[in-house]
């Protein structure tokens, strides 16, 4: 993306489920701005024969064998729930 | 203007497992609500995930079985979205490094009738990748109750490439990677317990045009019948709409089983933007060729290659093999016997899939609790083979082995079953049963060979049922002529 297009800020907010006010828009604007320069400046970067990494560790295969040993009950699963019945947690209507 | 529809398929298959994929908490169908939870499956602050050996393993042997390439590294990513039914607000998956790549997937459409093999195709896969399902809402009136017993179990998205061209097609496909799973171990594929499930993407277009028509994506497909009908309504709707001169905008619709009926859910204007992103809690997997090997060591013969194997060695008709093979233990059951004694294999194979089905449906047994064994069925053909007894006794046999467990030479022993007459004694009522009935004699003598069996009954009733019907039927003949 070049500096120049500018950062959908409604559409970001949106997406992450808050509500900015105008200050805070133009702020977040400003600072995602500068998060996307600084990504640019990394493109500038020559990474011609550099193997892409999906992790900074370099481990691989860490796993556990198939082994049950971990629970909560349910009393604590819910306990944030800000609303439950029949041991569930109550969200409004969403259909899918 | 002629049309055809192009359909792929999004098939989610359950990996069998104690845990579930990404914490050692309990996995698990028909619980009470929320008692298979743990911090990471409710995405509690600090909790973080950790690999299940088991689901690797599960999705390895489900590639190998659909011939796909398994890269060296596969790698995880985060699926961002927000909907009560994960915890996290994101779904871990696997966005540009699936486990899986490619594949190719042989099924049958069905035959002519149910005694003829069906056309074989191959479908193409696109992809196979691991994730985590997600919880269950269940909806009311005024809101939905979460349950989250189902969110984090081990669950493997299927692709295909746009490959099929009808329900029959989808119909056939999920048959047969339902097959394969169960018969590898991976799953128990029920799509009641939400083990299996697919969703279908639908376009039509002009015969010969090369372009994809806007597609639709049809969810809600609960059960194998449920994609068939679901996808040959759609196909139908689609193709009205074009024929008059409407256009389909690409969107998520819902088969409705109840009504028969697919009905729109959204537009794809609110399509997901997910921001994919690497999960930074899950290190990347490596599959190296030693793994590869001993899960490739462990896929038993598949479904196809063992019925076209039971054809060829068996002379067995399609229809008994497409009894035995598509469930394991019974083509395994089958073939215990079979193989001691393949020259009899039809003889077995007609009663397995007659007799011992019928009685094990009857009493609501499962094979394992079956008492009669291979030995047992061995013993009865031959029996019969050797004309102790005729086939309609080894029936009453059947049924006595499956009761008591005995032989049938036990049986037929405890039982008095077998001929306590000579071939003499035969003639003797063959005669009597020419004297008594001399219609049904004129009526063969004038050419019509149905008539012998008017005489053959009365024959096996002097007999007590014990007397060979092809003997029997040689000696009328003989007398007759």
């Amino acid at each position: 993306m070049s500096d120049t297009e500018k950062i959908d800020i409604e559409y970001v907010a949106k997406l992450a489920r808050i509500a900015l006010s105008e200050e805070e828009k133009a702020k977040f604007s400003e600072q995602l701005g500068s998060i996307l320069g600084y990504i640019e400046k990394l493109e500038e970067l020559n990474t011609e024969g550099v193997e892409p990494t999906a992790h900074p560790h370099p481990m691989e295969n860490v796993w556990q064998e198939d082994v049950v040993s971990s629970e909560l009950s349910v009393e604590a699963a819910l306990q944030n729930a800000p609303k439950q019945r029949q041991n569930m947690v109550v969200v409004p209507k969403v259909v899918e | 203007m002629e049309y055809e529809a192009v359909i792929g398929l999004e098939v989610h298959v359950q990996i069998k497992a104690e845990s579930k994929i990404f914490t050692r908490c309990k996995a698990g169908f028909g619980f009470e609500p929320n008692t298979l939870v743990d911090p990471v499956v409710m995405g509690l602050p600090g909790a973080l995930p950790v690999m299940n050996k088991k689901a690797l393993d599960g999705v390895i042997k489900a590639g190998l079985a659909l011939n796909c390439t398994i890269p060296d590294v596969c790698k995880w990513d985060r699926k961002n979205y927000f909907y009560p039914d994960s915890p996290n607000n994101y779904q871990i998956t696997q966005y540009d490094q699936p486990i899986c790549e490619g594949g190719l997937v042989e099924i049958e459409l069905s035959g002519d009738s149910r005694a003829a093999m069906g056309e074989h195709k191959k479908i193409q896969l696109t992809r196979i990748h691991l994730e985590n399902d997600v919880g269950k809402l269940n909806h009311f009136t005024e809101d939905s109750l979460v349950d989250y017993n189902r969110a984090g179990t081990s669950l493997m998205e299927i692709v295909t490439e746009p490959d099929m061209h009808s329900g029959d097609e989808a119909f056939a496909f999920l048959t047969a990677v339902r097959q394969i799973m169960v018969y590898c171990g991976i799953s128990d594929c029920d799509m009641e317990k939400g083990q299996m499930r697919a969703d279908a993407n639908i376009s039509v277009r002009p015969v010969g045009q090369k372009e994809l028509g806007s597609k639709i994506e049809l969810k809600n497909l609960n059960s194998i019948t449920g994609v068939k009908n679901g996808i040959e309504y759609e196909i139908k709707r689609q193709t009205r709409e074009l024929k008059k001169g409407n256009t389909i905008t690409q969107a998520t619709w819902r088969w409705d089983a109840d009504q028969g009926r697919t009905e729109s859910m959204r537009e794809k204007e609110d399509a997901h933007d997910y921001r994919y992103l690497p999960d930074p809690d899950l290190m990347p997997v490596r599959i190296d060729d030693e793994w590869k090997n001993w899960i490739r060591a462990e896929i038993p013969e598949l479904p196809f290659d063992k019925q076209r194997r039971f054809i060829e060695a068996y002379d067995l008709p399609y229809t008994i093999t497409s009894v035995l093979v598509p469930d394991r233990e019974l083509s395994e059951y089958f073939e215990a016997a079979a193989k001691r004694s393949p020259k009899m294999a039809q003889a077995i194979g007609n009663y397995v899939t007659n007799d011992v089905l019928r009685e094990l449906s009857e009493t609501g047994q499962s094979l394992a609790e079956c008492k009669v064994t291979a030995e047992h069925l061995l013993s009865l053909v031959n029996a019969v083979e050797k004309g102790t007894i005729t086939k309609q006794i080894g029936k009453d046999v059947f049924l006595e082995m499956f009761k008591s467990g005995e032989l049938a030479d036990a049986v037929i022993e405890r039982k008095g079953l077998k001929p306590n007459f000579d071939e003499d004694q035969v003639k003797v009522w063959c005669q009597e049963a020419i004297d008594e009935n001399p219609r049904p004699v004129d009526d063969f003598k004038a050419g019509n060979e149905k008539a012998l069996n008017a005489l053959l009954g009365p024959v096996m009733k002097k007999s007590r049922g014990k007397a060979n019907p092809q003997i029997v039927n040689q000696l009328l003949r003989e007398l007759i002529s």
